[in-house]
């Protein structure tokens, strides 16, 4: 194709949604002069602008709250905007949530019927696929019970398999492939890699970044209702991550602020710094860390009273996930309870993370493990990704290939 | 799947011309295109009426049964009660055909009025998750209580038939025009008061005490030969008479009360004919006005709900 097709385009859609605190006419008619204080405005969208090409793969995501749903409601037509237009045209399908039609004093072979003519099949379709959705469903003899005797898995791998067998152009996904259980959800991705194969156009909403990196061409981030990034999938990750991260900081800051002394040792360190540095001492600062390079962790802390106490560090993915933990005591390194300023220095020789970010944070306790000082975050390091694999950690792989001789008898 | 079928999907939305969605703010679709639209998906309407009848009737013994036995008890009811107690049998002849008659028109407007002021927030589910024309849902209401009409209405038909008076005359014309005033007009009010049900929920509950009180202003469970009795000649009695509901009641009577629509004695306002017709004319104006309200007002639905 010379040129590239769109099968939706928002232009400048905005979606304001005004919260009522009042819902009974008696409430609205007592309250009917100050009506207007009772009503908060909230922009879901604020001048939202993409375009989705023909056999694109694009994932949507940001924070809880961040307008995902919403500008996926939009482009399905469910809610409209406020202002600005979406143009679209083929046939979408909507997984918002999965069985949105289903009745459960039905049978599921009714619901299918009933669930395909939803999305826009006519009872002939409906025949032609019939077997197909009832095999992908797995629910087998079952088809023909009342749904509500069904299992929650039954009853969303039905409903999966009537969206998937409706034949969208624009499949617009939000979240529902984190239901079900891990060989469904395979079978969920497989059938999306499907529908890639087959130039039709999806729209992914989700928190996996895994996911994000696993299957999109594309991905858009939202935050607080507007576009942030448009484009590269590992860029938009990133973006999303330090969205993350300065959401962590300000909870953590609040959290801090209204922190009650629990132990009666707390205070008695202080951590006032993590610097990290390369081998030769080159602070790492915002660089990207090179596969191999030696990281040098150096805790700076403050001994106020005389305590024993064992400090250390962990490396956090920016989901939280721990990804390595390091501390004195671990090292059999003891330290001195005398009042004072330390410096604690960690060596990491050629380290090979492969996460493109990672939390540092920096901790110290008493010897039964009570926690006397926290620095979290305290710094983050970005790792230059595996040019050949993905993972926590990387290696410099290498590939060959040989002519495998079958051995003679 | 091969390469056939890839170029096949591509192809048909390259076809398709890129098109405005949802009913843009501030200028809502013209009624046509909605009509065109609920025309589209009329399989899914068959569907969601059947859907529940089934589901309503699945897991009763008696299943439709039922439904009947509401009019029954009612024609119980108002034959002991009205009829003999209070003796308005005395100059009704058939009274208990006469009541059932006119309970199953009422029956028709009050259950198309009853489930469709509730039938979107019913839907809450699908309307919040999936795009359709939202009227199917108010107009898949009125496919149910037509269900549920026609039921009784054989029960009518046969008792005609039983009590020696089947409705062999011309009159019988009055039957199709009464249905038609009353499903035209039930459901442009449906269309409004399911639209209002989602941003104020006291309108099902006003509807209901409304219904109660409206059933007493059609001549159902006494003849119109009090009324004229009562205020004939003054301009209650036109207002009382312009009711759309009462002109369709009377046209039911008209055809399926054999003993009364030859009765020299009975009241029959005059020209009821044309009377219906402007009363059907009115009733298509109100369903245009529903349908506008509605569109109108359903750009908010899913944010509502």
């Amino acid at each position: 194709m010379a040129t590239v097709q769109h099968i939706a385009r928002v232009e400048h859609v905005s979606k304001r949604f005004v919260l009522h605190k009042d819902k009974s006419l008696k409430d609205r008619i007592l309250y009917f002069r100050t009506r207007n204080q009772s009503k908060t405005d909230f922009w879901a969208l604020s001048d939202v602008s993409i375009t989705l090409g023909l056999g694109e793969t694009v994932g949507l995501i940001g924070h809880n709250g961040s307008g995902k749903s919403t500008l996926l409601k939009v482009i399905g037509g469910i809610i409209d905007a406020t202002s600005g237009r979406v143009l679209r045209r083929g046939r979408v399908a909507a997984l918002l949530e999965l069985g949105a039609g289903f009745h459960p004093d039905l049978s599921g072979r009714d619901n299918v019927y009933l669930n395909a003519s939803i999305l826009g099949m006519t009872t002939e379709e409906t025949d032609a696929v019939f077997d197909d959705i009832v095999e992908f469903s797995g629910i087998g003899e079952f088809i023909d019970s009342q749904v509500k005797f069904y299992s929650s898995g039954m009853y969303v791998r039905l409903a999966f398999a009537v969206a998937v067998h409706s034949d969208p152009d624009l499949l617009l996904v939000d979240e529902v492939l984190a239901v079900g259980d891990e060989p469904f959800q395979q079978k969920c991705m497989a059938k999306i890699r499907q529908f890639q194969r087959e130039g039709r156009t999806i729209l992914l909403v989700s928190h996996s970044a895994d996911q994000v990196a696993d299957v999109c061409s594309r991905t858009v981030v939202l935050d607080g209702g507007r576009i942030v990034h448009d484009g590269s999938v590992g860029e938009g990750i990133r973006v999303l991550r330090e969205g993350y991260e300065r959401d962590r900081v300000a909870a953590q800051e609040a959290a801090a602020a209204k922190e009650s002394p629990g132990s009666a040792y707390v205070g008695a360190v202080t951590i006032s710094e993590v610097s990290v540095t390369d081998g030769s001492g080159e602070p790492i600062g915002n660089d990207q860390v090179a596969y191999g390079t030696d990281l040098v962790v150096t805790i700076h802390a403050e001994v106020h009273e005389p305590v024993d106490w064992i400090t250390g560090f962990t490396f956090e993915s920016v989901l939280g996930q721990m990804v390595y933990r390091l501390n004195t005591e671990g090292l059999g390194i003891d330290l001195p309870s005398a009042p004072g300023r330390y410096a604690v220095e960690f060596r990491l020789p050629r380290t090979n993370f492969g996460r493109d970010r990672i939390i540092v944070s920096a901790g110290a306790t008493t010897l039964d493990g009570t926690t006397i000082a926290l620095l979290n975050p305290a710094a983050h390091l970005d790792f230059e990704e595996d040019p050949h694999g993905a993972g926590v950690i990387q290696f410099a792989a290498v590939g060959s290939l040989r002519d495998e001789v079958p051995a003679t008898t | 799947m091969g390469s056939a079928a890839t170029s096949a999907v591509t192809q048909r939305v390259i076809d398709e011309p890129l098109r405005e969605v949802g009913r843009v703010n501030g200028r809502g679709r013209s009624t046509w295109s909605a009509v065109r639209e609920i025309l589209a998906y009329r399989q899914l309407l068959g569907r969601l009426v059947s859907r529940e009848l089934r589901a309503k009737y699945k897991n009763s013994s008696l299943g439709v049964v039922w439904s009947l036995m509401r009019p029954l008890a009612q024609l119980i009811i108002y034959y002991v009660a009205i009829g003999q107690f209070l003796g308005a049998a005395r100059s009704i002849p058939d009274f208990a055909v006469f009541v059932f008659t006119g309970l199953t028109v009422w029956g028709l407007y009050s259950e198309i009025v009853n489930a469709g002021t509730t039938s979107i927030v019913g839907n809450a589910g699908l309307i919040k998750k999936v795009y359709l024309p939202r009227e199917i849902f108010p107009l898949a209401s009125v496919g149910g209580a037509l269900f549920n009409f026609l039921v009784q209405f054989a029960i009518l038909v046969a008792a005609t038939f039983v009590l020696g008076r089947p409705p062999f005359h011309v009159d019988v014309l009055y039957v199709p025009l009464s249905i038609a005033i009353i499903v035209v007009l039930a459901t442009g009010i449906a269309l409004v008061l399911s639209a209002l049900n989602v941003f104020l929920r006291d309108v099902e509950h006003l509807v209901e005490i409304l219904l109660l009180i409206l059933f007493w202003a059609s001549p159902i469970v006494y003849s119109a030969g009090f009324v004229h009795g009562a205020i004939g000649g003054t301009w209650l009695e036109e207002l009382y008479f312009a009711n759309p509901v009462t002109l369709a009641v009377l046209g039911m009577q008209k055809a399926m009360w054999v003993a009364g629509s030859e009765d020299p004695t009975q009241y029959w306002p005059d020209f009821l004919w044309l009377r219906m017709l402007i009363a059907l004319a009115v009733s298509f104006v109100f369903l245009w006005i529903g349908q506008r309200v509605f569109s109108r007002l359903q750009s908010n639905f899913a944010q509502e709900l």
